[in-house]
């Protein structure tokens, strides 16, 4: 560490502030080749593109109400190293703090026992059901295959031992990526503020916090998103910096990355599309400054929209989509996710009894069937031995769809006037059912007959009820129905899977559909089944018979129509929406709120419970989270001031013209992201967790560089000359060090705890717990 | 001084007969056989019910929206004398005699006339011509849909009348601004938005969307306010106060007195009470307040109480115990304690009574003087009637198999001791020595063997539970929960010792002699959290719909059939009307799109001033249309055509904003001027034509036959009641 400060007599504070010895190295640089004469006077508008290339104007130095030769620039970052040395430092304890006790604990750890699993499943290439696009766990199957992983541990509960399996290598995986976290945040912070010790104070939040070393240490599906994530943020930010030079080879690096970070982020989660939006509104806004800039040619504008339309959507959209391709190549056999999805997409899938199938091609009277609802996502015509409860409608048998393969899915199709006997008569021909034909549908297991009236349904009350009516057999007239063919003439027979039919009550004329609410506790989360009364040809109302068992018909191997890709990725993405709309929260159930997040309220529970346990406790460091909650009222604060300011037409010096752009527009970017990424989740329904703040969490992070890194030097505008530079420095020093004091103190919530609690006087941890509703 | 000897007093008075004319047709066509039906209409079911609990001064809670509607409504029947006794229990139940129809839709009425010459201001305020501010009004006058639900005993044209009013006085104090600022006029329309802004809120959460949108263009308006450097930093500063007073603490103040007025006006319990928790009720008279009165307030050793859970979800209920037991095993198979249940019970019971036992200490009675309990105290529970000792301990709850069982301890004399030690920490308090106290103390129970927290699962029990409540023992306590809360609601100190005249003790009512006077804004604190959590369970009406469905009119709404003829009332739109206003909005949007990016390449197609006339029209016109409707497609509620009304008037007012757009600046020369004159001329009667077609829908009168009814079935989706021969 070279401590030779002589070239240096009044340098600037801002790059060199900090006692870093690579920083000085680069600084002294700098220094050297700023002549004596440039010195301190340098109207430093900022490199424009990568930090590497900068514009320079002399200015005569000092005013007359300037007794000192006033530095007009913070931070003239030239030199490589001034950049690179302080980025290999923060990269190291980066890696450092993530990699640290990897393997530890070596048992399942929360929700390893999801994403664990489902990477198994892609190594063992059995299809699967997720509320995630599949990139996040075909990333760390991937990673688990490569290192030796070979897919044989079952991932059954949290806390189940690894015994011999390697995990190492996903949970690496995962701490490779939230490891490039924090590098991507020094060069977003670095390249909007031009500000090194803005760039090393967020960098150091991000190393030194709890939260985000716990979520980075397991195999999770976050630290992979917020890769993504943060990688798109970095890129944006790079490819605005090149803006002066458009369609440069740099240019064209920078756009695209983004666009391929943009896919990465959805493919995770669907979080990702929050930072869609905010690259979205960035590209608009940039599009829009583009647009008033008369000296550009429509056709120049032309090419600028096409690059964006080319780069941001497209390319984004045709990665996704290759990624689900490729989902579907590797999982080719049959497995727990095959009843949410259609016939025809089962048919895929080797093992599932729908592929190579092989039933009887013609339905028949006495023949054992099910019936699958053809909207995307739609289940099975079920009925069960429960009724439905007093108040809604009859109090007969409930009829639902239900997605899971079960025998209460059978139904037995008989004529509507012969009873049940002379089917099930070996001797008997068989006679096959035609178009327009009246039958009755009786539930196997049950031997109640599908039944309509005029009830409300439970849930579209404009619908009619739909119940299993009638003992062994024998019901009403209302339960008859007409079969009906979609677009084939009367007297047609029917084909199993591939004819869409239509069951028509006879008596009210209503068709039996499926609406696709969730029905409550009472019906157990099944979906609901009605007779609606408008004659309308959609999805919901149709249906196509998937099992068909008839001893007395020849089975004949039928090659089911095979769906397209498009209808594959259509369908699987409407399972996705419904499964995620499905996991609402459970009446009585303490879930964490929004508004939890940001204050630190309530951890998770990672590992363990118990004294004996080893803990492990995702709770944010809350010195750090504190900080940058401040932070965000003070941003705030400090904008409105300065944006009146500047509105009321306050004559600012270049200094604080500069600094109020850095803070306006490079903080008011970070803002929105952290906006974006926050309230979003105020309006969800679904069930939600504390880690679902830590995207927002990294732009708070940002944030906190920047706000106290403008703040510091407005405070020290109006200082001397000689006190400014330790004022600063040592504002700056204090943020670090109370950032790395409380990383010591928290650090065993992230790295395992063992032995009492923390209100146990003799934990190592006792004391710490400043709020009660900590778990510790 | 004198001066009027010198010159004459004149009075100059402007009429404009435009706006007379419009105001006397549109009362007219509101209030034309106002008392017809004499039946209940529709939703009058449900706003009848409130104001007669108005006239009844019963405490009532509605989630629908804050109470100013309904005691505007309420007005209307004070002042036609209604006594309120009337059943509201189905739609199309004939009026009684006692019933002023009359007066209880006057309101309503009024308010739907107004807003037709309110229309016409607005465009002229927008700089307009009288005759695009003539078309707007013509259109709002004839809505068929706006006709009907001014009608009826109904609140949407009552809000839609203030969101006008609102916008009206912000557009003359805009307007007023540039000459003359802090003038007289300027203050009334100032002053006049914020109490309109409020009555809006007032009358349904809906009035929220206009109001954010009125400052939000109040904010846009300050801030060029700010920017302009002619004015000094003080008068910024002044107008900048005003403006915050003026739309930001009266808008408050007013709300917060509709609440004050409400909870004066009802003062009695009624059939809301079990909702709100046991200190409001306190303060109603009767009811809760009746037994409570003169109870003592702090629990001491050997109180008698009964536990209320804070939540009141999914009902409320009190802690519970009787003699069965639970079964030995499960429907699937699990084992249970085989002890005594202990429920949670939503009826007021001599079982839900439990004494407050010093671990210590024997004797089940209150010494002298009392000793009372503190935050941290450990404590045992008995059951009053059968004196069993709350217990919990590592048995699977019967319906929760991740917490604990609770029961009541019986020795079956096998290893499994008794563990009945709860320590008792007040949530509520404001220091570590408070003293629990009735009503007021919200507690929670945590046992002392296995930290679990007594807790309300929310799950009825099966048969043999009596389908109560379950009450388990939550081992992993996340925080804080009101379900784990509990608060003292009948109190008394216990005297007798002896089992058999503890019994007749636990069945006298209890008495004694504080009142607890709750503050207004605690009460206030708590209806309002109450009016926005409540959920309804209904999930779908027979005519509810989507927003979808609301912008091409899909839907329909039945309100009323005749008991024996055809005739009937729906709230069907004016379907000319409704296209034209979609197609308008489309047209500005384009239009306004198209400008834009010209201008942004400094190619002006119209002139400055028109250009900004044209943004202020539309941005209070589209946007007043969107902030109406688009949070409808992020709400769970139930959802009916008539919440599209205040986003529909909105968009009418945009058509002659862009007719006349049209023709001053896109159709410049002579021929496609008269051809559009003409064409105006031609849509008008056909609107007018359409209105006069459904208005037997629209005034349930005269009853029209089958064929006609069949006749008017314009769209497949509506649902026309036609009658079975």
């Amino acid at each position: 560490m070279r401590r030779n400060r002589a070239p240096l007599p009044a340098m600037p504070y801002g790059a060199d502030s900090l006692s870093l010895g690579a920083v000085r190295g680069g600084a002294r640089r700098v220094g050297a080749r700023m002549t004596l004469a440039a010195r301190c006077c340098q109207a430093e508008t900022g490199p424009r593109c990568g930090g590497l290339r900068q514009r320079r104007s002399r200015r005569p130095a000092g005013g007359p109400n300037r007794p000192c030769p006033a530095p007009r620039s913070w931070a003239p970052l030239e030199a490589p190293v001034g950049v690179w040395a302080p980025l290999a430092i923060v990269t190291l304890l980066s890696f450092a703090s993530r990699f640290s006790r990897l393997s530890e604990p070596p048992h399942v750890c929360w929700d390893e026992t999801h994403f664990g699993k489902m990477g198994s499943y892609y190594i063992n290439r059995t299809f699967f059901f997720d509320v995630h696009p599949p990139l996040g766990k075909m990333l760390i199957g991937l990673a688990g295959y490569l290192s030796g992983y070979n897919g044989t541990f079952p991932f059954q509960k949290p806390g189940d031992r690894y015994e011999h399996h390697n995990y190492i290598g996903m949970r690496g995986f995962c701490a490779f990526l939230g490891s490039c976290l924090v590098p991507f945040a020094y060069l977003t912070v670095l390249e909007l503020s031009k500000s090194l010790s803005a760039a090393l104070l967020a960098a150091s939040i991000l190393i030194f916090d709890t939260g985000c070393i716990t979520l980075s240490q397991y195999i999770l599906l976050d630290p992979i998103l917020m890769f993504f994530l943060m990688g798109a943020v970095l890129s944006m930010v790079k490819y605005n910096s090149c803006a002066d030079r458009p369609f440069s080879a740099r240019w064209w690096f920078w756009l695209n990355l983004t666009g391929v970070n943009l896919a990465g982020a959805i493919g995770v989660k669907f979080v990702g599309l929050f930072v869609v939006l905010l690259v979205g509104l960035n590209t608009v806004y940039d599009l829009w400054k583009l647009l008033g800039d008369l000296s550009l040619s429509l056709v120049t504008l032309g090419k600028h929209l096409l690059a964006r339309v080319f780069c941001l959507i497209l390319l984004p959209l045709v990665l996704y989509t290759t990624q689900f391709a490729v989902h579907f190549a590797v999982l080719n056999k049959s497995g727990p996710g095959d009843g949410f999805f259609s016939s025809a997409f089962q048919s895929r899938l080797i093992g599932n009894n729908l592929h190579n199938v092989s039933v009887p091609e013609h339905l028949a009277y006495g023949s054992v069937i099910t019936m699958k609802n053809l909207r995307m996502a739609g289940g099975y015509l079920h009925s069960h031995w429960h009724l439905y409860p007093e108040g809604v409608g009859a109090r007969q048998q409930q009829v639902t769809a239900y997605l899971h393969k079960d025998s209460n899915n059978l139904w037995i199709i008989k004529k509507h006037d012969s009873n049940t006997a002379d089917h099930l008569d070996p001797a008997s021909s068989v006679e096959f059912v035609r178009h327009g034909d009246v039958i009755r549908l009786e539930h196997k297991e049950t031997s109640r007959n599908l039944h309509s009236h005029q009830h409300e349904a439970p849930m579209t009350r404009k619908h009619f009820q739909v119940t299993g009516y009638g003992i062994n057999g024998t019901g009403d007239s209302n339960d008859f129905w007409r079969i009906e063919v979609v677009g084939r003439k009367a007297g047609k027979r029917i084909k199993v899977l591939r004819s869409q039919i239509r069951l028509i009550h006879l008596a009210t004329g209503c068709i039996l559909g499926s609406s696709g609410k969730t029905l409550p506790k009472w019906g157990w989360e099944q979906v609901e089944v009605t007779c609606t009364p408008y004659v309308k040809d959609t999805p919901n109302a149709l249906w196509n018979i998937e099992d068909h068992i008839n001893p007395k018909l020849p089975n004949i191997s039928l090659d089911v129509l095979k769906p397209s890709f498009p209808e594959i990725l259509l369908e699987s993405h409407m399972v996705m929406i419904r499964g995620n709309s499905g996991l609402k929260p459970k009446e009585n159930e303490v879930t964490s709120k929004p508004w939890h997040w940001p204050i630190n309220y309530q951890g998770l529970r990672f590992s363990g419970i118990n004294e004996t346990d080893y803990r492990v406790y995702l709770l944010g460091n809350p010195v750090i989270w504190w900080l940058n909650l401040v932070t965000i009222g003070l941003y705030l604060l400090m904008a409105i001031c300065t944006t009146v300011a500047i509105k009321r037409g306050v004559q600012l010096t270049a200094e604080l013209k500069e600094l109020s752009k850095v803070l306006l527009h490079c903080g008011g970017q970070i803002m929105l992201g952290w906006l974006l990424h926050y309230l979003p989740f105020f309006m969800m329904g679904r069930v939600l967790y504390f880690h679902h703040y830590f995207p927002a969490m990294l732009f708070s992070s940002m944030l906190t560089g920047i706000t106290w890194d403008t703040l510091l030097k407005f405070c020290v505008e109006h200082l001397s000359c000689s006190v400014r530079r330790r004022v600063y420095l040592y504002g700056m020093l204090t943020l670090m060090l109370l950032i790395v004091f409380s990383f010591y103190l928290f650090h065993p919530l992230s790295y395992g705890m063992v032995g009492p609690m923390a209100s146990d006087p003799k934990s190592p941890m006792a004391g710490l717990r400043w709020l009660e509703s900590w778990e510790f | 001084m004198l001066g009027f000897l010198k010159q004459p007093v004149v009075v100059t008075a402007e009429i404009n007969l435009n706006l007379v004319a419009l105001t006397v047709i549109g009362l007219v066509s509101r209030m034309w056989a106002l008392s017809y039906p004499t039946a209940v209409v529709f939703d009058e079911v449900y706003y009848g019910q409130f104001v007669s609990l108005y006239m009844k001064r019963i405490f009532f809670v509605d989630d629908s929206g804050p109470p100013f509607g309904h005691m505007l409504l309420a007005f209307g029947g004070y002042l036609g004398g209604f006594d309120g006794n009337f059943l509201w229990n189905r739609i199309g139940a004939e009026y009684s005699m006692n019933v002023p129809v009359w007066s209880l839709r006057l309101l309503p009425a009024l308010t739907g006339a107004l807003c037709v010459p309110l229309a016409y201001q607005i465009l002229v305020e927008l700089h307009f011509s009288h005759c695009a501010a003539l078309g707007a009004a013509l259109l709002i006058l004839f809505e068929n849909s706006l006709i009907t639900q001014s009608r009826l005993m109904l609140l949407e044209s009552v809000l839609i009348f203030f969101i006008l009013l609102a916008v009206l006085s912000y557009l003359k104090f805009y307007n007023l601004q540039k000459c003359s600022p802090f003038t007289a006029g300027w203050w009334f329309w100032l002053l006049l938005t914020g109490v309109a802004c409020s009555c809006a809120v007032g009358v349904k959460y809906m009035g929220l969307f206009t109001y954010l949108l009125l400052l939000a263009i109040a904010g846009v308006h300050a801030w060029h306010l700010i920017g302009d450097q002619t004015l000094s930093n003080v008068s910024v500063l002044g107008h900048l106060l005003a403006r915050g007073i003026a739309l930001v603490v009266i808008p408050v103040a007013m709300y917060l007195s509709f609440f004050y007025i409400h909870l004066t006006l009802l003062y009695r319990s009624g059939p809301h009470d079990q909702i709100m928790t046991s200190a409001f009720q306190a303060s109603l008279e009767g009811g809760l307040a009746r037994i409570t009165q003169g109870q003592p307030l702090e629990v001491a050793y050997g109180s008698q109480i009964t536990l209320r859970n804070v939540l009141g979800k999914p009902m409320p209920c009190w802690l519970h115990s009787h003699k069965n037991t639970y079964p030995i095993r499960y429907e699937n198979g699990r084992g249970s304690s085989h002890q005594q249940q202990v429920t949670c019970y939503p009826f007021k019971d001599v079982n839900n009574w439990w004494i407050v036992k010093d671990p210590g200490m024997q004797q089940l009675v209150v010494s002298n003087p009392p000793r009372p309990i503190r935050h941290g105290h450990i404590v045992q529970l008995v059951h009053g009637i059968t004196t069993r000792y709350l217990n919990t301990h590592d048995v699977a709850a019967p319906l929760s198999p991740h917490s604990q069982e609770i029961s009541c301890y019986v020795d079956y004399n096998i290893s499994m001791p008794a563990q009945n030690l709860w320590r008792v920490e007040i949530v509520n308090r404001e220091s570590d020595t408070d003293v629990w106290k009735t009503i007021l103390s919200e507690v929670r129970f945590v046992h002392v063997n296995t930290s679990a927290v007594l807790k309300l699962s929310g799950a009825s029990l099966p048969e043999w539970g009596y389908r109560q409540l379950e009450v388990i023992g939550e081992k992993l306590s996340k925080g804080y929960h009101q379900s784990m809360l509990w608060n003292v609601e009948e109190h008394r100190y216990g005297k007798s010792q002896e089992q058999k005249e503890r019994e007749v003790e636990l069945h006298s009512p209890t008495q004694a002699d504080i009142s607890k006077n709750l503050s207004f804004m605690a009460r206030f604190t708590e209806l309002q959290w109450k009016i926005l959590t409540l959920k309804n369970e209904e999930t779908e009406h027979k005519y509810s719909s989507s927003p979808l469905d609301w912008i091409t009119m899909d839907t329909n709404i039945a309100y009323w059939l005749h008991p024996t003829s055809g005739a009937q009332i729906h709230l069907i739109g004016n379907v000319l009307t409704w296209a034209s206003a979609n197609v308008a909005t489309l047209v500005y949007v384009c239009l306004f799109l198209w400008y834009l990016l010209r201008r942004r390449r400094k190619i002006c197609d119209i002139p400055e001033d028109a250009w900004w006339i044209w943004v202020a029209a539309g941005g209070l016109c589209v946007g007043g249309w969107a902030v109406n409707y688009i949070p409808f497609f992020m709400m769970e509620k139930t959802l009916f055509l008539y919440h599209y009304l205040p986003a529909l008037t909105f968009q009418i007012l945009l058509i002659p904003i862009v007719l006349q757009h049209l023709s001053d600046h896109v159709f410049r020369s002579q021929l496609p001027k008269n051809t559009f004159s003409a064409l105006m001329v031609a849509w008008f009667s056909s609107i007018y034509l359409v209105y006069r077609t459904f208005s037997p829908l629209t005034y349930g009168k005269p009853a029209l036959s089958a064929a006609e009814l069949r006749d008017l079935r314009w769209k497949d989706t509506w649902d026309i009641l036609i009658r079975k021969q």
